[in-house]
């Protein structure tokens, strides 16, 4: 290849991947800056401080948001994946009446937009008195029909052979999808894992209906109130949205491969 | 009693799938219907009745002069955030696909944004573009451009929210496009680098209908994702003194308007409404999309 065309792509590719960290960046350092510094176009502070990072923590509820999404996106995720891999694995190798009409009749419901049941459920939790708990904003997510698609197409990349002999070893059905099928799609599992549970970290319509108490915010709706009251003072809505990105990049980082290897995975199934 | 083999299958099966089935009946199809039923009452959270009024909260929509801005600004959304969106991953993809140093460091840069919290991200782009003290306009300060009002102007401020969308959405779209480039058979760009082909005419002619159904699906999940856009509205243009969707409903979108019928002044029925020609839209797009998708794609 032409020397002349790679120096081109690098530099295009760092110009892209610089415009891509560079808000990130401007996050960190305004979080880091206090008084008329914060308004300095320079990007290394004068004197680095930590009193924003403190001021958020002392002042907000934040680390109890933290705590609401951790608890939120942990059930929501182990629920839709017990749920989803079982039912993905039933519509894929168990034979029964109705299989095909149940199967499209899930489907189906991948077109209906968020949007239109955010009213009845809102409805339906003022009927029954959610707001404001963990379930109200648990239950929408509970299982997906899109994770139940995901888990059926590669059940079927699953020989027959592995689950007949388990039969003929005179395992039950229960025994057979958690010895023989499971073990099988576990990379499945765990691509399911990651976009549900980043899904619901970072879900912001739903939660920000759902509840409106302070102590039971999700993170993305505490940071969103803190930021609309602390405006103007960038350095803490800096500090604070630094609070909320950090440990998701952190997590990136590690799981990067498969994050990356899981959106090959959904994205081409799907 | 005893179940034949086949018997015993369908229990479980039945059993396996008996709580999901409830779900979606209950949290995804009920709701689903009883949306549509709201959408035909006046339905007023605040007082008792609730007549029915079978479309009149339709025509009402085809009046309303915001819902007509917020459709207007989300096909402006869908019309500037897919196409810049779509052409920047390709070109990034193409360039990772071309260089082996360094190509899963650019790739994990390129993605950052798409896993971080829209919300976090939606106020560090406000900050960015504050006229006061907003990094962007001591950037462009530098090359002698004025100060620009960026977000208190009605005519600038849907672009920075397109522009904050088209950057997170980026990663995904460039991941899903080598994917794709990886699918194209090596053989293709041999027999014509032998025929002589150019670059361009390489581009043009093998990679693009190679990626045909990639692009398809990417504009589909792109144009429904930003047809609901909402939580990028709602951080980058409210808070403090600003209402969401502002200045002067500028940058409102169809969900924006959404919420702030149902949740804030509680017009169940009229809110309804809207989500119903949201879902509409939605499947009218997914149908285009599947006799799309259905066309063989054999080269």
């Amino acid at each position: 290849m032409n020397k002349y065309y790679k120096v081109f792509v690098y530099i295009f590719l760092t110009v892209v991947g610089f415009a891509m960290i560079f808000p990130f960046l401007w996050m960190l350092s305004t979080s880091l800056k206090t008084g008329t510094d914060v308004y300095s176009p320079s990007i290394i502070p004068k004197a680095v401080t930590f009193k924003n990072y403190i001021n958020v923590i002392e002042n907000s509820n934040f680390l109890l948001w933290f705590k609401n999404s951790i608890i939120v996106a942990t059930i929501t995720t182990i629920s839709v994946l017990c749920f989803d891999t079982l039912v993905g694995y039933t519509f894929s190798k168990l034979h029964f009446r109705g299989k095909k009409l149940l199967f499209i009749m899930i489907l189906s419901t991948l077109m209906i937009p968020t949007e239109m049941l955010i009213i009845p459920w809102y409805m339906m939790s003022t009927t029954y008195g959610w707001l404001n708990s963990y379930w109200s904003l648990l239950f929408p997510g509970l299982t997906s029909a899109f994770g139940i698609f995901m888990m059926r197409q590669f059940f079927m990349g699953v020989p027959d052979d592995i689950l007949e002999a388990g039969r003929i070893d005179g395992l039950t059905e229960p025994g057979i999808f958690l010895r023989a099928a499971v073990p099988m799609v576990k990379p499945a599992m765990s691509a399911l894992a990651i976009f549900t549970f980043l899904g619901n970290w970072n879900a912001f319509l739903w939660p920000v209906i759902a509840v409106d108490k302070a102590d039971i915010y999700t993170l993305p709706v505490g940071l969103a109130m803190f930021s609309g009251e602390s405006y103007n003072q960038w350095d803490l809505v800096m500090a604070a949205a630094s609070l909320a990105t950090i440990p998701v990049l952190i997590i990136f980082f590690f799981f990067q491969k498969q994050i990356i290897q899981g959106i090959h995975m959904t994205g081409l199934k799907a | 009693m005893k179940l034949s083999i086949k018997g015993r299958q369908a229990m479980w099966a039945y059993i396996f799938i008996a709580a999901p089935m409830l779900f979606f009946l209950s949290i995804r199809i009920y709701p689903t219907l009883y949306a549509f039923n709201v959408s035909l009452h006046e339905w007023d959270l605040l007082s008792k009745n609730k007549p029915f009024v079978f479309l009149k909260n339709f025509e009402r929509l085809l009046h309303d002069e915001v819902f007509m801005a917020a459709l207007i600004n989300t096909g402006k959304y869908i019309l500037f955030s897919v196409p810049i969106g779509l052409a920047l991953s390709l070109g990034i993809a193409l360039l990772l696909n071309t260089i082996s140093k360094g190509a899963s460091i650019y790739r994990m840069v390129v993605f950052i944004p798409y896993v971080t919290s829209v919300v976090a991200v939606s106020w560090v782009w406000r900050w960015m573009f504050m006229k006061q003290g907003g990094v962007v306009n001591s950037i462009i300060g530098i090359f002698g451009i004025a100060r620009q009002p960026f977000l208190d102007s009605t005519s600038q401020a849907i672009y920075v929210v397109i522009s904050n969308i088209i950057w997170q959405a980026l990663g995904f779209y460039t991941i899903i496009f080598l994917a794709g480039l990886k699918q194209i058979p090596q053989t293709y760009y041999e027999a014509s680098m032998i025929d002589g082909a150019t670059p361009w005419q390489r581009f043009r002619n093998i990679t693009i209908p190679m990626l045909n159904p990639t692009i398809v699906y990417l504009s589909v999940i792109a144009t429904i994702q930003t047809l609901q856009v909402f939580s990028q509205v709602f951080n980058i243009t409210s808070g403090g003194q600003g209402i969401a969707g502002g200045p002067l409903n500028s940058t409102i979108s169809v969900v924006l308007y959404i919420y702030q019928l149902a949740f804030i002044n509680y017009k169940m029925g009229y809110a309804s409404a809207a989500t119903v020609v949201l879902f509409a839209i939605i499947l009218i797009i997914s149908l285009i999309q599947m006799k799309v998708l259905d066309k063989k794609y054999d080269y």
